[in-house]
């Protein structure tokens, strides 16, 4: 499997108290560990059990994850921004690894 | 009694399909029962109450491998009032837990939208759980024409 790429849009700017609109996605087989290969043995489960969202290091939003999410899981969700800052977004794998981005934004 | 060929084949698929039919209603049953008792651990044994959360999905789904869902709660979210959770069941997966949002103050709005797997027609359930405890319940069919769990 190819590296996961997460690809995220934050909007760039945005008014102090404004609800903004994220949506995330990450490239991932999201293997369910339901399957079964071609002789039959069960292709082992390995998905993203746990995505996260902070803002300036404070949470806005987090998922729990489990194998009925469709691959390359794809969140869209909301956060209410005050003052500019960054939005750190993390996904955790479950052979350990964690992806993240960061994504700025401007708050007039 | 001489036993024909097409008797013999009748009686042969009918015990087959017996015997597929079997299990299949029995996993269907243990997982509505599964369900439930996952229900009732995310509440705390609390029956939810209906309204104010609102599940979108779509009445029938061509592709169980990515079903389009939304949820959404009304609430002012703020940190005196606010959604602490939301989780999403689907009764006739292999196993009914399908993702559970977390949400604080700073997420605005208790709205969230992802893309789930559905095996089988079945009912999916949102249950959300407020800062104040209470819980409140949303459910949908949704008629899946292709399973979404590799069989």
């Amino acid at each position: 499997m190819a590296a996961p790429k997460p690809r995220v849009k934050v909007p760039k700017s945005a008014a102090a108290g404004e609800v903004i609109t994220i949506k995330t996605l990450i490239s991932h087989t999201m293997e369910s560990g339901q399957r079964k290969d071609s002789s039959g043995n069960v292709i082992p489960r390995q998905i993203i059990n746990k995505f996260t969202c902070e803002f300036n290091g404070k949470p806005v939003f987090s998922c729990d994850i489990e194998p009925a999410i469709s691959a390359n899981p794809y969140f869209e969700f909301t956060a209410k921004v005050m003052e500019s800052g960054t939005f750190t977004f993390a996904w955790a794998d479950d052979n350990g690894e964690t992806y993240t981005h960061e994504q700025a934004i401007e708050v007039k | 009694m001489q036993v024909t060929r097409r008797q013999a084949l009748g009686l042969s698929a009918g015990a087959m399909a017996f015997v597929a039919l079997g299990p299949g209603l029995k996993a269907a049953r243990a997982d509505e029962a599964a369900t439930e008792k996952m229900l009732m651990e995310f509440t705390g044994g609390k029956a939810p109450a209906s309204g104010k959360i609102t599940l979108t999905a779509p009445e029938i789904a061509e592709n169980g491998n990515t079903v389009p869902i939304t949820v959404s709660v009304e609430s002012e979210m703020t940190d005196a009032s606010y959604v602490e959770s939301v989780t999403l069941l689907a009764d006739g997966n292999p196993n009914p837990a399908v993702a559970t949002f977390n949400f604080t103050p700073m997420s605005g709005e208790a709205t969230a939208t992802t893309r789930m797997r559905l095996a089988r027609t079945q009912n999916v359930v949102a249950v959300a759980k407020m800062s104040d405890g209470s819980v409140f319940m949303d459910k949908k069919q949704v008629k899946v024409t292709i399973g979404g769990c590799g069989g």
